[in-house]
């Protein structure tokens, strides 16, 4: 039986190693000295937290920083107050046309994000949104709506449909059963789509490199795609190191701390049977 | 909000009563949903209809925005320059390669991974806390740390195999260390839908399979994944679409060099750098049918049913 035990944990060590190698890197990265960015060694020689301290000096990365929690916390606001609206209508009331709502968010949920670009950087361009953070929020609200929708409807069908109707019967109107019922019972699933939605918001790059041209709006991602070194034969290697350990940390923690609603957030709809 | 306020005096009683279409009740009712779908469906309609179709408009003119004076209807034009072009070739299949091999890869990863999970006597958390890091981790970082990693003088991996290969400079390299990338990216998303899958599977199938005499693969290939079929082509399906519309790992590794392009690098293009609207929307409405074909084909082809639960 013990063979079996070190057996298992031996699988799990080699998912745990292939799993987070990566992260391992870019810290180890970020935390050694400029002459031994190229020594090729996996661990620093020594620690050194310049690369922090030259990050956080800089305005372009701290613009970049207050753009990307900014967008962020707003989209997922927005959206997951709009998605919470549309999945009670959704898992509770009975109207025509819902099999339609519902058939259009998987299909933006499949839609390709490339195809909107040349026609939203247009868009936006004429109508004032381009380098705007509205700009950004509008797709990120879009694109994370169906996914929202989903996990918020699959929760509220688990609500039980008594309690709305005894808040009904002793004279709460539809509305007042929805906010003062519901909500509090829906509340863990609303929490696991705002942290779906962040994840979103915080990791997209296609729209941030596309939709802004400035420190105006740009994010985090975006910022360290444009990260330039102190003269033109330096490359910023270890800034970028940095400034990715930094915008990794809140998801991170983020997904680590919430796992259990990540998941299911994850797998609601999309399996079942 | 005011709209459903008028009758509620009575509760609801039972199915048949929300059937009846004349009554007040229900009359509410479907004021009530229309207004709460209202918001979610209006923005989704905004930012991808509406720009599809000013894309299909854009797609069918002249639209450079260096000559701005010169934009007119030219019928097709765009989509004939656009496939007469060996580059949208070259970017589709290079799009198609490295779609097929990176799901693939990333179907054998995600299912030993899920039966990993799902089996494990010890360290199940351990597993899953582990591979929600890639899931979780910005793209843009997590293609950094695998181009840094294998970039000659900074990188690990030529130190470590005593080579002095420049990975992301030829073709063959390339592709591989954005594949790897992408799988290494995504593969907990397919490990965690599959890991769903086979919880439905029920216990006493693979069991009766075993009294029957089968050995534990016979009992996993003839059994457990017949059963989770359609979570497999669920999974297989989204992983297939996003996969399609790979851009970040590509941007920041090879920026579309060595003929690495997919074809979203291709459209980001033609709009970014060569401020060509008309061509770049007949690159997206191009990539738009593409994603279309590949959903019908899935549905189609393998009768899958992707809705099955979510509508009541």
């Amino acid at each position: 039986m013990s063979s079996r035990r070190s057996y298992w944990w031996g699988l799990t060590a080699l998912v745990f190693v292939y799993a987070l190698w990566p992260v391992a890197w870019i810290i180890s990265l970020s935390l050694k000295r400029p002459e031994d960015l190229t020594d090729g060694r996996f661990i620093p020689r020594s620690v050194s937290w310049d690369n922090y301290r030259s990050i956080f000096e800089s305005d372009q990365f701290l613009y970049a920083l207050r753009n990307s929690v900014g967008i962020a916390l707003i989209s997922t606001v927005v959206a997951v107050t709009l998605a919470t609206f549309a999945a009670y209508a959704i898992a509770r009331l009975e109207f025509p046309g819902k099999s339609v709502v519902l058939g259009g968010a998987l299909a933006v949920a499949m839609f390709p994000q490339i195809s909107v670009i040349s026609p939203i950087f247009d868009i936006w361009r004429r109508i004032g949104l381009y380098d705007t953070w509205l700009g950004l929020i509008l797709p990120y609200m879009t694109f994370t709506l169906p996914l929202a929708i989903w996990t918020l409807s699959a929760f509220f069908r688990e609500i039980p449909w008594s309690l709305e109707q005894a808040a009904q019967a002793d004279g709460a109107t539809p509305f007042q059963a929805f906010r003062k019922v519901i909500v509090p019972l829906a509340a863990p699933g609303v929490f696991t789509a705002a942290i779906l939605v962040f994840i979103f918001a915080w990791n997209d790059f296609l729209f941030a490199i596309s939709l802004t041209s400035t420190d105006r709006a740009r994010t985090v991602p975006a910022a360290i795609a444009f990260f330039t070194g102190n003269s033109q034969f330096e490359q910023p290697t270890g800034a970028i190191a940095a400034a990715a350990v930094v915008v990794t940390i809140p998801v991170v923690v983020a997904v680590l701390v919430f796992q259990r609603r990540v998941v299911s957030g994850l797998t609601s709809g999309a399996v079942k049977g | 909000m005011t709209v459903a306020t008028g009758k509620v005096s009575h509760a609801r009683t039972d199915a048949a009563a929300r059937r009846r279409p004349t009554t007040d009740r229900t009359r509410a009712e479907r004021r009530l949903g229309w207004l709460l779908v209202a918001p979610a469906t209006i923005v989704m309609l905004a930012v991808t209809a509406y720009p599809i179709g000013y894309a299909i408009w854009l797609s069918l003119h002249r639209a450079d925005l260096r000559f701005p004076d010169d934009t007119e209807l030219i019928g097709l034009g765009n989509y004939g320059d656009v496939l007469t072009s060996d580059l949208w070739w070259t970017d589709l299949l290079t799009t198609l390669f490295i779609t097929v091999v990176s799901v693939a890869i990333e179907l054998v990863i995600g299912m030993a991974l899920a039966v990993l999970m799902h089996r494990a006597l010890v360290g199940r958390g351990v597993v899953r806390t582990s591979i929600l890091v890639p899931y979780g981790i910005v793209s843009v970082v997590g293609a950094l740390a695998w181009q840094f990693a294998f970039t000659p003088g900074v990188g690990f991996v030529n130190q470590w195999l005593e080579s002095d290969t420049a990975w992301l400079s030829s073709r063959g390299t390339s592709l591989a260390v954005i594949i790897a990338t992408e799988v290494w990216k995504t593969t907990p998303f397919i490990a965690l839908l599959l890991l769903a899958g086979l919880a439905t599977v029920p216990h006493n199938l693979t069991e009766a399979a075993k009294v029957d005499g089968a050995t534990a693969w016979q009992a996993f290939t003839r059994v457990t994944l017949p059963n989770m079929r359609n979570a497999i082509i669920v999974a297989v399906l989204f992983r297939t679409l996003d996969a399609f519309r790979v851009f970040d790992t590509i941007y920041i590794q090879t920026r579309g060099a060595n003929d690495t392009e997919s074809v979203s690098i291709l459209g980001y293009n033609q709009l970014i750098n060569r401020l060509n609207l008309g061509i770049g929307s007949a690159v997206s409405v191009l990539i738009f049918v593409c994603v279309v074909l590949i959903a019908v084909g899935f549905v189609k082809g393998l009768g899958v049913t992707i809705s099955q639960g979510r509508t009541r």
